[in-house]
């Protein structure tokens, strides 16, 4: 335990959150505005990884007192309970009591509480206490709290809980004055040493008592308004309304969609041109060759057409983070939960599911949210089925080949096919979910939906453009590294062995590439696909749309327009309509496959979503094909 | 403090609040699994209500039902509002 005030530490090791020697944890409900003020609280600061061994988010960061004081601060995940009903609430239980090896046990617990709603986090309070560490509880949101009406008499429960409470506000400047002048004379005297810990899983008795006795403290201290906020009641009125809502929720996703596929497209032009030049660039500076060959058509390919995603992600999560903050997102699985329940997912994996529009890694990543741990395993297995950004190339370049451009009643031809690509995707989630649950959990019941419909709150930009931050850091990462290594080896086996000399055929058809995709063409031939897309789907195993690439490597065309020309003329019908079939399904991301393995915490799960996801799209293009050549399509 | 049939009849029109429609307003009695009830067992079913806020004694009000099959529903629970399927709230005696 750290006696010493804080200040005295060796000026080396402040800039590393975990080895500063006093360490605070910030405790609290999700949606308390925990992370915003752990935002407030330690800016720039934070260092962002994972607890060894398990997928949770571990947060530290440091905080500056406003006398100057520095003590590390670590965002525990949100929970309700020290039981530890998920992953992540199992975390937050086990470093609070010092079960969690490799995490030190903290100093001192900053419990944060939702000032608009006390009930829940003064029952967690009640809880918290018994872990025997120093405790001082935020009521943050007070600005809301007040400008709703309520009144809380901060000090009197203070008196009453034995615990020092503040107010704060931890998105407005000065928001956390009340913490400092609170904190910094705890530090200066030196934080109490940690009593022994009494704290026992509750029972239900148990928490019927605590219950009580937190009704008993919101009724003591708590004055609330005459007339009680009705803005919510009367937005729920028309949102969660049997038909408008539907209809809302429906208009929300439609916008939703034109945002990321219209809006981000200037983006996502730039960022390929900027790879483009930079390519171009390269190539004029080094001698062309095999080094030239890695860093234009390797690295910086690859790097570039998994970066040229970034807009499309960030615009999807511009409105995930959004309604999240809003408190639509609550609503939104109250509305979907029937359906969802039908197919055996949670109502709750519907934010997953939504963000695999974009790109199914932060989907798979938002299953965190859903606790039941079968119902997290069925989403995190389905959500690669959804329609992802990826795909767009693909399915555009097919459609531009195959479909004529003509307008059937009013809409476009195209446009009608890539929206039934869509529903495809969203269909076989529903159908895989619910064959997976009759297959593998029949007897088992559903796992509850129970949550909780916060009042609406007006989102705060800051929020949402740390989160937009942190996602986009997140997911350029992950493209410096894995994704990065994928490009190398696919580069590498398309490029060995070179071509030898005179000779006429591209390079790639003499590479190790061309060798695997000759080599699998018999198998995908009752598919339809001829040496040229077997060999192109290779490479595309790094990512869907570098097959796009690969098909115009294969066949030594330039630019779109020359390759959708050329497939018009080589490709039959049948053929084109059954690689559709197939992009529906095959796993041909490696990243994807990599984030299945992080998540659902085995290989063992990785392996059964490449496994099912190959066989069905074996299956899909099979009849697909045969099909379309039975009706004259071949 | 009333006559005590009254009481009786109270006890006897308690109903599951998964059987209620929208609109139903009134007083929590009791919060009992039945050993019938899946996906938790019964113990933690009771514990997770009780965490939500449904205590014996609170008021409930459902203010909306899923738009499909009207489930699941919303439920007003003193001052918060929480959704959950009628499946789970048949566990939830209200008069």
């Amino acid at each position: 335990m750290s006696s010493a005030p804080a200040i005295s530490q060796p000026a080396a090791n402040q800039t590393d959150p975990d080895a500063l020697r006093l360490e605070v944890a910030l405790v609290g409900a999700p949606n308390c505005g925990k992370t915003a003020l752990f935002n407030a609280m330690t800016g720039a600061t934070q260092k962002v990884g994972n607890y060894s061994g398990v997928t949770v988010e571990r947060k530290v960061g440091i905080a500056t007192t406003a006398a100057g004081r520095k003590f590390s601060v670590i965002d525990l995940p949100g929970t309700h309970s020290l039981r530890a009903r998920s992953p992540d609430e199992e975390v937050t239980r086990d470093v609070l009591l010092g079960q969690r090896p490799g995490e030190r046990v903290p100093d001192m617990i900053l419990a944060v509480a939702d000032a608009t709603n006390l009930r829940g986090a003064l029952r967690l309070v009640g809880e918290l206490k018994k872990v025997g560490l120093p405790i001082v509880l935020i009521l943050n949101m007070i600005d809301i709290a007040r400008h709703r009406g309520l009144q809380i008499d901060h000090e009197a429960l203070s008196d009453d809980l034995g615990i020092p409470v503040v107010t704060a506000t931890a998105v407005r400047r000065g928001g956390l004055d009340a913490l400092w002048e609170c904190v910094d004379p705890m530090l200066e005297a030196g934080v109490e040493p940690a009593r022994k810990s009494t704290w026992q899983a509750p029972s239900s008795h148990d928490l019927r008592v605590a219950m009580r006795e937190a009704e008993r403290l919101v009724n003591a201290h708590v004055i609330r308004p005459p007339e009680p906020d009705t803005v919510s009641a009367k937005i729920d009125r028309v949102v969660l309304n049997p038909v408008a809502g539907p209809l809302i929720l429906l208009a929300i996703l439609f916008t939703m969609f034109q945002a990321v596929f219209s809006w981000a497209t200037p983006f996502m032009d730039a960022i390929d041109a900027a790879f483009t030049e930079l390519g171009v660039l390269v190539s004029d500076v080094i001698p062309e060759g095999l080094i030239q060959s890695f860093l234009v058509d390797g690295v910086i390919a690859g790097i570039g057409s998994i970066i040229v995603f970034l807009p499309q992600i960030l615009f999807t999560f511009f409105f995930i983070l959004l309604l999240e903050d809003f408190g639509y997102m609550a609503r939104a699985a109250f509305l979907m939960d029937r359906i969802m329940g039908k197919a055996g997912l949670n109502g709750r994996a519907f934010i997953p599911l939504l963000s695999s529009f974009a790109c199914a890694i932060p989907g798979i990543m938002a299953a965190r949210v859903i606790d039941n741990k079968r119902d997290r395993l069925t989403t995190i297995l389905v959500a690669p089925l959804m329609t992802c950004s990826a795909r767009i190339p693909v399915y555009t370049l097919i459609i531009a080949a195959f479909v004529p451009n003509t307008k059937v009643a009013g809409l476009s031809l195209q446009g009608l096919v890539m929206f039934g690509l869509y529903g495809a995707g969203v269909l076989s989630v529903l159908v895989v979910a619910f064959v997976a649950r009759y297959l593998f959990s029949r007897e088992e019941r559903n796992a509850p939906l129970m949550l909780d419909l916060p009042d609406y709150k007006l989102p705060r930009a800051r929020n949402i453009l740390l989160g937009l931050y942190q996602r986009a850091k997140v997911f350029l990462r992950r493209a410096g590294t894995v994704i990065f290594w994928a490009m190398v080896i696919i580069w590498a086996l398309s490029t060995f062995p070179t071509a030898p000399e005179g000779a006429t055929d591209p390079a790639i058809n003499y590479s190790f590439a061309a060798m695997i995709g000759k080599f699998i063409a018999p198998v995908l031939a009752p598919l339809g696909f001829n040496w040229q897309i077997s060999v192109a789907l290779v490479p595309g195993m790094a990512a869907r749309e570098v097959a796009v690439a690969g098909l115009a490597t294969v066949y030594a065309v330039s630019g779109d327009g020359g390759l959708i020309n050329t497939i018009a003329g080589q490709w039959s019908l049948a053929t084109a309509l059954s690689l559709l079939a197939w992009y529906i399904f095959a796993p041909q991301c490696i990243s994807t496959l990599a984030v299945i393995r992080r998540e659902a915490g085995s290989a063992k799960w990785m392996w059964v979503a490449l496994i099912y996801m190959f066989a069905l799209a074996y299956l899909a293009s099979l009849l697909t094909y045969q099909i379309a050549v039975a009706l004259g399509a071949g | 403090m009333m006559a005590s049939p009254e009481k009786i009849e109270a006890a006897v029109s308690a109903l599951p609040l998964g059987a209620c429609r929208r609109g139903f307003r009134g007083t929590l009695v009791s919060v009992s699994p039945v050993a019938t009830q899946g996906g938790f067992d019964p113990e933690e079913l009771e514990r997770r209500l009780l965490e939500l806020g449904f205590i014996e004694g609170a008021s409930v009000h459902i203010l909306h039902e899923g738009p499909f099959g009207r489930d699941p529903i919303a439920v007003r629970v003193n001052d918060t509002t929480v959704a959950l399927r009628r499946h789970e709230a048949m566990a939830i005696l209200a008069e």
